[in-house]
């Protein structure tokens, strides 16, 4: 039940990271979207996990490793997402045209 | 587990080493390590298609010696092994032009450009050679983010306004594409508990699950491949890139996802993948031959005429998609089908990467690449010009040239399985690429009597030629005898 | 059940409110709580590995890259697009209702009961020495995307690093200026690390036959080491600093090494000797933490900045 209603819950958080991803015109926006968007299939994929529970654990190992996989790589790409945008920005800052 | 397939994981493994050295070993020294890398790419590379070639069957080699579903492998069949191939000599020969803009002299400081350069090349080699040979889904999911963040700073090595918002541009496509991939691969993985396309493969069920996964996975890899509608980030990332940059993204990059796309529909769910979809997918490669061969013809801009060939050709990959799924009990023009493709993919790769090359040799030279502006070019640059020509004979699809091989193949096929529209798309791309790689070489012809046809050799000019030749000679290999792309082929298991 | 609802509707209102928000640092105070709310969820999934991580990684670090850059773009309409028209925004929103439906319908009719490799797991976690059943797929049965992640790492500290301006090559990572000087910040900037340090060498050690491991433990020691960059205590070390890149790359080179090992002693890359899987992986387990943690630390801390 608990899977299922976070699935559920993945599922709209993904619609809503999508929207603002392909709605919203500004970087940093985009940006938290992206990570919005990223959080509901992580969360999808906690709902798979949690579903194959059992063999004593309380979820099936081997998606919840993915998952932390993941989370790590989808770090790296906010980083370097943030990094291109301040750059952008300071460019701006020291050539106003 | 195979004898051989300790090949493939050092082809991986070595350059995503070599990256990680690169760091401590600073711009001098990853020079270096690229260089020594490039010899053992190729011999692994060659050593992996002999082996597929003289057993018939895949390499495989099982990760710490779990079998999936649990542990990962490494599998290198026909596609991969010419994959592997194709990225080890586009490769080498970007990393051999690369020299003269990115080398760091003996005791020179170390610029900026130079420290990312080296690092960023290895990462795609891994990354492109990682994406052909390993067989789990997520696995391929890392491979696809390494491909992405180390094509994003290539991009915009240079540090321009416009070349950054390119790179930004990219980043968000590339990102949108991995998101929507990923869920995809959840989706899989609640459906059947394992992530190998290989355990995948005569399992998938014709049901929601399974649709809805496959339908996200393909719209995220299509962005990343630049199948037109989603083809936007391409041009503007390959205006302002180096040339070597443009080279191995137009050549590699945008491949290592559309074999995912093979991987995909014709390992995990062969007979499953409604005709009609494969029809959709064939009309968007279709409308992306003639729709981005009309703009490369508009194009003022050599480098982004170039860009929008890539555009272009990309579509041809596409038609194998109904194609393929057509045939089912057509053998004979399947296994020509899934040649063709490859091919396609291949002698693009080098016809590709010869004429980034070229245009950077000659935007370098007159100091600006206005197509208008190329009066002289053939007296200042002839063996460039002429690596231009050669490449476009290959991208036209004319005798006996590698991609005459791959059009030719494609266009049978598609007469054979009765699709004959697919052929008009053919030959009326093959008109249009005439077109413009025409308007190229006639401006380039020219000659305004002005300038004295001062040559200048510089020996990235041969490997200009080099790659256009083998673009052209591949059309001349038997390579349908050899068999080798067709082992392997997960559709084709019982 | 009723704790279930009330945190998946307390993501959902937040997750909307960000996307929704006018400023942006509204926005990143929200997905700021975004990410704790689901750190909640991960507990109620039964995933307290991927908890501790969402909490380190998911709030903390990225709030603090992203209030630092909404700090520094702040006042800059910065948009790369127009905004989409009222029918396109339509248009937008269907669509994304139409994916959503279709995960919705996936989800509820993914088979039952689930497939899961948890019994090959529980069959299979004996060779490896370990009892936290996902380090034992991190570090043995999937061990192969745990190296490339860290090599991933490693690239995006080389792509970061390759977005500095050229004549602020070979400085001091980070913006010029410290950003926060004095105040509280300071205070917690000189208590917490000693005691941060120790957490995190806790959970990296329980880490193998219990939740936690190297990527939270690197999550916490980045933050041990930004809080005083933060606060202007310590300055980073310049990027060309030989001593820096070794650090990063150390880990994933060593793990690459035991790998190769592997492959020549076993005759499979990421092998490990019969009875020596535990203290290998206990070995590599540490290297990548360290390496981890400081090309985490680079990342938000972020490429050198332009001399003001």
């Amino acid at each position: 039940m608990t899977a299922t209603v976070f699935g559920l819950v993945g599922a709209l958080l993904t619609g809503i990271g999508l929207f603002g991803l392909l709605a919203r015109p500004e970087p940093l926006l985009r940006i938290l979207a992206f990570n919005v968007l990223g959080g509901g299939i992580f969360l999808v994929f906690g709902a798979v996990a949690r579903r194959g529970a059992g063999a004593g654990f309380a979820g099936d190992p081997v998606p919840q490793a993915i998952i932390l996989t993941g989370i790590v790589v989808a770090f790296a790409a906010t980083t370097l997402a943030v990094a291109l945008l301040l750059r952008i920005a300071s460019d701006d800052e020291s050539d106003p045209s | 587990m195979t004898a051989w397939g300790a090949l493939p994981m050092l082809a991986v493994m070595l350059p995503v080493l070599g990256m990680v050295l690169a760091l401590p070993a600073g711009a001098r020294g990853a020079e270096r390590i690229t260089l020594a890398l490039l010899p053992v790419g190729i011999a692994l590379a060659v050593g992996t298609a002999a082996a597929v070639q003289a057993s018939g069957a895949p390499v495989v080699h099982l990760l710490g010696h779990w079998a999936p579903p649990l542990g990962l492998s490494f599998r290198a069949d026909g596609l991969s092994a010419a994959m592997l191939l194709t990225a080890a000599l586009v490769v080498a020969a970007v990393a051999l032009f690369a020299r003269a803009g990115f080398g760091t002299a003996a005791g020179a400081p170390e610029t900026r450009a130079a420290f990312a350069f080296w690092p960023l090349l290895l990462a795609l080699w891994g990354a492109t050679n990682l994406v052909v040979v390993a067989t789990d889904l997520f696995t391929l999911y890392v491979a696809l983010e390494l491909l992405t963040f180390a094509a994003m700073p290539i991009v915009c090595l240079d540090g321009k306004r416009a070349t950054l918002e390119a790179a930004l541009r990219y980043l968000m496509f590339a990102l949108l594409g991995s998101v929507l991939y990923l869920l995809g691969v959840a989706l899989i993985y609640g459906a059947y508990g394992t992530l190998d396309f290989v355990l995948l493969a005569g399992k998938a069920r014709a049901e929601v699950p399974t649709y809805v996964a496959v339908a996200l996975m393909t719209a995220g890899l299509l962005a990343k491949t630049a199948l037109l509608p989603l083809h936007l980030w391409l041009p503007p990332a390959h205006a302002g890139a180096p040339p070597a940059a443009s080279a191995i993204l137009s050549a590699l990059v945008v491949k290592g996802s559309f074999v995912i796309l093979v991987r995909l529909w014709f390992g995990v769910m062969p007979g499953l993948a409604a005709p009609a979809a494969a029809q959709v997918l064939g009309a968007l490669g279709a409308a992306a031959i003639l729709l981005g061969s009309v703009a490369a013809l508009r194009q003022e801009r050599l480098k982004l005429l170039v860009a929008y060939s890539t555009v272009a050709q990309i579509g041809y990959l596409f038609l194998m998609f109904p194609l393929l799924v057509a045939a089912p009990g057509h053998e004979a023009f399947a296994a020509k089908t899934w040649t063709g493709g490859v091919l396609q993919a291949v002698s693009h790769a080098f016809a590709k990467a010869s004429m980034f090359l070229a245009a950077g040799l000659i935007a370098a030279r007159l100091g600006q690449d206005r197509i208008d502006g190329l009066a002289g070019a053939a007296r200042l640059l002839p063996v460039p010009v002429a690596a231009f020509g050669l490449a476009g004979l290959s991208l036209m699809g004319v005798p006996p040239s590698g991609g005459f091989a791959a059009k030719w193949m494609l266009l049978t096929s598609a007469i054979e399985a009765g699709q004959w529209w697919w052929a008009l798309v053919i030959l009326g791309g093959g008109l249009l690429t005439g077109s413009y790689v025409y308007r190229v070489m006639a401006a380039a012809l020219t000659g305004d009597g002005t300038q004295p046809a001062l040559r200048r050799p510089d020996k990235r000019e041969k490997i200009v030629l080099a790659l256009a030749l083998v673009s052209v000679v591949l059309g001349l290999l038997p390579l349908a005898a050899f068999g080798l792309v067709q082992v392997g082929r997960l559709d084709l298991a019982p | 059940m009723m704790a279930d609802g009330l945190i998946a509707a307390a993501i959902l209102g937040v997750a909307l409110a960000t996307i929704a928000s006018r400023g942006t640092f509204t926005a990143v105070a929200l997905f700021i709580a975004y990410g704790l709310l689901l750190s909640f969820a991960w507990v109620r999934l039964g995933a307290i590995d991927i908890a501790l991580t969402e909490a380190a990684i998911g709030a903390g670090l990225s709030g603090a890259l992203l209030l630092g850059a909404a700090s520094r773009v702040a006042g800059r309409g910065a948009a790369m697009d127009r905004r989409p028209g009222r029918a396109m925004t339509v248009a937008i929103a269907l669509g994304c209702a139409g994916v959503t439906a279709a995960l919705a319908a996936a989800i509820l009719l993914l088979p039952d009961p689930a497939p899961s490799l948890a019994p090959q797991v529980a069959a299979n976690i004996g060779a490896t020495g370990l009892g936290n059943p996902v380090a034992a797929v991190l570090m043995s049965f999937r061990g192969l995307d745990t190296l490339l992640e860290s090599a991933v790492l490693v690239l995006a500290v080389i792509a970061a690093w390759s977005l500095a301006p050229d004549d602020a090559w070979g400085g001091k990572p980070g913006p010029m200026q410290p950003v926060l000087a004095d105040g509280p910040l300071a205070l917690l900037a000189r208590l917490l690390p000693p005691l941060g340090i120790l957490v995190a060498v806790h959970v990296l050690w329980i880490g193998k036959d219990a939740p936690g491991g190297k990527f939270q433990a690197a999550a916490i020691l980045a933050a041990m080491w930004m809080l005083p960059w933060m606060a202007g205590r310590v300055v980073p070390p310049p990027i060309s600093a030989r001593w820096l890149r070794v650090a990063v790359a150390a880990g994933p080179a060593l793990f690459i090494a035991i790998g190769l090992a592997g492959w020549m002693t076993q005759g499979a890359f990421l092998a490990y000797p019969p009875g020596l899987a535990l203290p290998l992986i206990m070995v590599v387990e540490i290297a990548l933490t360290a390496s981890i943690a400081i090309a985490l630390a680079l990342l938000v801390i972020g490429p050198p900045g332009r001399r003001a």
